[in-house]
């Protein structure tokens, strides 16, 4: 893998979120209304900005994967990537959503129609994910786990579009105009960081997938799934 | 004496047609056993019982949620129905005589969603009256909304529960996979049918009954439209 790719980005990405985070929780002025409450923000919206960006890259692969001409893993190995970043960084913004809410909403969780899109769109990711694992050919896997992201992936825009729709508990979307500068910089500089960061993350996962996708169909037998044999319990003969 | 001087003909078979043809012959199937129908509906009844039983016997409050029972009921069944529905293919490899019979993909998906689409509507017709027995509900308003509801909602159920079902017979751990893939997916249209068939039930004084049915039949366009098109990838070998 590229050196510059492989240490630079993590290494800036982490730089820059480092930085964004700390204008965000030192810098920028707090909320008027919320006070510092609000500086979750800063973290928990780039988390699901970047969750979203992956399961849309997971559906986009999907799509590709059905139409795609020449044979091959690059595809799927990239969907396999997305869609398991997308569930841990979805997973880290629904954590920080409900720190943010017990104080501001009284809860942690409330049924809002944002927080419940956002959790069926977990689990049917996780889905998706278990759906991999129970599928040995890699060819049915890939060509199966892609109609089942399309499936799962009509919810992504209803979670989007949610707090417009249904303008219940949860906020909507601020415009960056109708914001103080001083909350818009931050947010921007931690959403690039997380940019930076999940694209690193993403290319070492999907690195993973190809090479056990290889694997899978150069050698059927060289990784411990179940249904092979395991060269570690093979009685030894006296 | 006039001999048939060759073989009659096939004649050609259109999607509409194959359809019919393989629904037939899956309601023959179902219609000879009735393994499957008597299955759900015992089941679901069950289901039902033991939601009384779950939450004590508060009659007003089995009445106020008997909506959503019903539904839980219907889907907790229909993940049986489901994937029954391809385990008869997949006995002696049916499957792959249907595809060489030649059928459209799309026809066995038409056939299997709107198979088990019916056998769900028959399910929730002999439901009814159950639920109306054991929670004391009484139905304000007309048959004609209750069905329009039921027809609905089953056909929700079963357009991506087919094509999860199709997967999930091939898979390892079917029994997890198909509730694993199909509940999360079905919320809108599980949320939309109970809420409609509490609105029948109880009155509906504010109007709402029409955006849920909308609801509802959007959910199926898009699923019914995507099932369609996708389906033909799942089985192909």
């Amino acid at each position: 893998m590229n050196k510059l790719i492989k240490w630079g980005l993590p290494v800036v990405g982490l730089g820059v979120l480092a930085a964004g985070w700390w204008l965000g929780l030192a810098w920028a002025p707090p909320d008027r209304e919320m006070g510092d409450v609000q500086r979750i923000m800063y973290v928990h919206v780039p988390l699901q900005w970047m969750a979203m960006l992956a399961m849309f890259l997971n559906f986009v692969m999907a799509v590709s994967h059905l139409l795609k001409s020449k044979p091959g893993w690059k595809l799927d190995s990239t969907a396999e990537s997305a869609a398991e970043v997308g569930l841990l960084l979805g997973a880290l913004g629904m954590v920080t959503g409900a720190i943010w809410g017990r104080p501001t909403w009284g809860v942690y969780w409330s049924w809002d129609p944002r927080l419940t899109s956002e959790a069926i769109m977990l689990v049917t990711y996780t889905g998706y994910l278990v759906l991999r694992r129970f599928v040995e050919d890699p060819d049915k896997r890939a060509t199966w786990s892609a109609v089942v992201a399309i499936l799962g992936a009509i919810n992504l825009p209803i979670v989007w579009f949610s707090v417009r729709w249904w303008r219940s508990l949860h906020q909507v979307q601020s415009s960056p105009k109708t914001v103080d500068p001083q909350m818009v910089l931050p947010l921007r500089v931690s959403a690039i960081g997380l940019l930076l960061l999940t694209i690193a993350m993403l290319v070492y996962r999907y690195r993973i997938a190809l090479a056990e996708r290889q694997a899978e169909v150069a050698l059927p037998d060289a990784l411990p799934a179940a249904g092979a044999p395991d060269v570690h319990n093979t009685p030894k003969v006296a | 004496m006039k001999l048939p001087t060759s073989p009659p003909r096939p004649r050609p078979i259109g999607l509409i047609g194959a359809t019919l043809a393989l629904l037939r012959k899956d309601l023959l199937i179902e219609w000879r056993t009735r393994a499957r129908l008597n299955a759900i509906v015992f089941f679901a009844m069950a289901t039902l019982l033991m939601f009384s039983f779950a939450l004590g016997p508060d009659t007003r409050l089995l009445e106020k949620n008997a909506g959503g029972y019903f539904w839980l009921a219907i889907l907790f069944a229909s993940v049986l129905a489901l994937g029954e529905s391809f385990r008869v293919e997949s006995e002696n490899a049916c499957m792959d005589g249907v595809r060489l019979a030649p059928a459209d993909p799309r026809a066995i998906y038409l056939s299997k969603a709107l198979g088990n689409a019916l056998l769900l509507i028959a399910l929730g017709l002999l439901l009814l009256p159950v639920m109306v027995a054991l929670y004391g509900v009484q139905v304000v308003m007309g048959v004609v909304d209750l069905g329009s509801v039921l027809v609905l909602g089953s056909l929700a159920l079963s357009a991506p529960g087919t094509v999860y079902a199709a997967i999930s017979s091939n898979a390892r751990a079917r029994d997890v996979l198909l509730p694993l893939l199909l509940f999360p997916l079905v919320i809108p249209a599980l949320l939309s049918a109970a809420k409609a068939t509490t609105l029948v039930l109880q009155g509906d004084p504010m109007n709402q009954l029409g955006s849920w049915l909308g609801l509802l039949l959007g959910f199926n366009l898009i699923y019914w439209g995507v099932g369609f098109m996708l389906f033909p990838r799942i089985i192909e070998d």
